[in-house]
């Protein structure tokens, strides 16, 4: 498939569909919904298998587990997206001023990386979620602030080599001030991997949304989130494994989306890394 | 050589001292931490119990002092004691390490075990339909939740056909690893499996590889001799940074088969709000994640000549 004079790969298409079919689903939940997936429990439908009337099911309350899916959808991504704004934006302002600026700043900054690096994000995640308590909001914290350090690395690495160039010197010559040169020279040109990045960790802070959720420090009952739906379901899986079978489809197909989405970006925005690509 | 070696671990001194910090002021200065929330739950606790406890747990001590005990007993290896067992956390952990190091052992070898072969096959046919499954295959593997897939296999392997135990740790028999690993080892796989076609099929197009064709070289050979020894340089930082990773990773796994390792302890500590626990197992898995990364960096100077001691 092409678009002007991009040829769009086939990761790009198949995980820009799966990606465009969990928004479209997502921001349409209220109206594709059967009924409200909180407040619609009705013991007299418990555990009902999928049917042409429950789609996916019910769950051990009665309620719909097609609608709880769908609007599983709104708290994935949204998790997903503003989780991956806050990491980029800490991100690309520590990592483009240290390579930037150098310096102290860069020391301090790089040893900041090191020591984030050091801590596994879901641990990471873990701790400030046992502090802040299970919550949508604490969630966002907890996943903006815990994974940037790759974001980081790679501004400071473009801004290392960036600054050197000659419209930069340029910017410099005519009197533009640092923060100025930083966002309207340096930023532009370091966006394209910055945007695959932060394709590839929506994904990843879905699976940890997810994973906190399942731990049981995430997003708590009876509010829908994949990852507390396959919680709930652990138990009965044995004689009702539709409650486990699609939120965690959901997730699966979301963040395959999500990934194929990244690998087709960087075959655009990054062509050079497409055969030295892992 | 040792002077690499000895330069390589005096590295990781400020970034230890700095989770170190980081996990102190987590759990011990924030508003809201478990330190205040203990003595807050709800439980209609008699006021002079609670404040019997904090002084007995050492809480009620101004944040310097705390910080004092705490670099004291870190300085001599002593990571405090479990508020809820009154064991040494060193020694509740110690009973922890050994199953979570035999299911990230395990997980790695069946990464490796399927990975590398995976991306190696893929990448010596680019383009072909095996290459585009294993792919499909590797991106997947990516993209599986680690809880989710471990209920798949649960549900297949010990409901359906009753070949293994669902959870537990058991007598410590092979049995019981098998499905744990499996879970936790299904991303470092995928990854692997990436990172391997990825060297291969750079290295295929490098200059000595070329050389060694128009020599006449047997095309067997060029890729044993030439390709697959390359290609491992860049495959073991893959295998030592996932390596590392996996004592991380393990919580959600560790917590879904029962395993009593050092990722469930860390869960159970964080609901038992027991903090000095909590703070041991987490530097317990940066450090081996360290431990990891260092033995890693030394390897990879002692594998490729290119990379100087100095």
């Amino acid at each position: 498939m092409r678009i002007g004079n991009t040829k769009l790969g086939a990761n790009l298409v198949i995980g820009g569909s799966l990606v465009a079919v969990a928004v479209v689903v997502g921001v349409l939940a209220p109206w594709i919904q059967h009924t409200d997936p909180v407040m619609d429990a009705n013991l007299m439908n418990a555990e009902m298998p999928p049917s042409r009337e429950f789609w996916f099911g019910t769950d051990a309350q009665g309620r719909d587990i097609y609608s709880r899916v769908v609007h599983g959808a709104r708290i994935s991504l949204t998790v997903g997206v503003i989780s991956q704004l806050i990491n980029s934006c800490i991100g690309v302002a520590l990592g483009l001023s240290a390579g930037y600026w150098g310096g102290w700043w860069d020391d301090f900054v790089s040893g900041l990386t090191n020591m984030m690096l050091a801590i596994p994000s879901l641990i990471f995640a873990l701790a400030i979620m046992a502090i802040l308590g299970p919550g949508l909001f604490s969630l966002l914290i907890a996943l903006g602030l815990t994974n940037w350090s790759f974001t980081c690395r790679l501004a400071r690495a473009s801004a290392l080599s960036l600054k050197t160039q000659g419209y930069v010197q340029a910017a410099k010559v005519l009197g533009y001030s640092d923060l100025r040169i930083m966002f309207t020279q340096v930023l532009p040109n370091m966006l394209g991997p910055i945007i695959v990045i932060a394709t590839l960790g929506m994904g990843g802070a879905i699976l940890t949304e997810a994973a906190l959720s399942f731990l049981g420090l995430g997003i708590r009952p009876p509010y829908p989130s994949w990852g507390s739906m396959l919680s709930e379901a652990r138990d009965q899986f044995r004689t009702a494994p539709w409650l486990s079978i699609f939120p965690g489809l959901a997730i699966f197909l979301t963040v395959l989306g999500l990934n194929l989405l990244g690998d087709g970006l960087r075959d655009i925005l990054d062509p050079q890394s497409r055969s030295r690509r892992a | 050589m040792l002077r690499f070696i000895i330069r390589r671990l005096l590295q990781t001194i400020p970034i230890i001292a700095s989770v170190a910090l980081v996990i102190f002021i987590l759990f011990s200065v924030i508003p809201g931490s478990f330190a205040s929330a203990l003595f807050d739950d709800g439980r209609g606790m008699d006021p002079a119990v609670m404040e019997r406890m904090n002084k007995e747990l050492g809480l009620s001590d101004p944040v310097h002092v705390r910080f004092g005990r705490y670099v004291k007993q870190l300085v001599t290896l002593d990571l405090g004691t479990s508020f809820r067992t009154r064991e040494p956390v060193t020694q509740l952990i110690g009973k922890r390490l050994w199953p979570t190091l035999e299911l990230a052992f395990a997980s790695m070898i069946f990464a490796i075990l399927f990975g590398i072969p995976l991306g190696f096959i893929a990448a010596l046919r680019p383009g072909s339909a095996i290459d585009s499954l294993s792919m499909v295959f590797a991106v997947s593997g990516l993209s599986l939740p680690k809880f989710w897939f471990g209920l798949l296999l649960m549900y297949l392997f010990a409901l359906v056909l009753g070949w293994l135990p669902s959870f537990g740790y058991g007598d410590g028999s092979l049995k019981y690893l098998i499905l744990p690993a499996v879970t936790l080892g299904v991303s470092p796989m995928a990854l692997l499996a990436r990172t391997t076609r990825a060297a291969v099929l750079e290295i295929m197009n490098a200059d000595f590889v070329r050389t060694a064709r128009s020599k006449g070289m047997s095309e067997q050979r060029v890729i044993t001799w030439h390709v697959m020894r390359n290609a491992w340089v860049l495959v073991l930082t893959t295998i030592g940074l996932q390596f590392g990773s996996l004592m991380g990773q393990a919580v959600v796994v560790e917590k879904l088969f029962s395993w009593p390792g050092v990722g469930s302890l860390l869960v159970d500590s964080v609901f038992q709000r027991d903090i000095p626990a909590v703070q041991g197992c987490i530097l317990v898995i940066v450090l081996f994640f360290l431990a990891i990364n260092t033995l890693v960096d030394i390897a990879y100077a002692m594998i490729d000549p290119r990379i100087s001691y100095s």
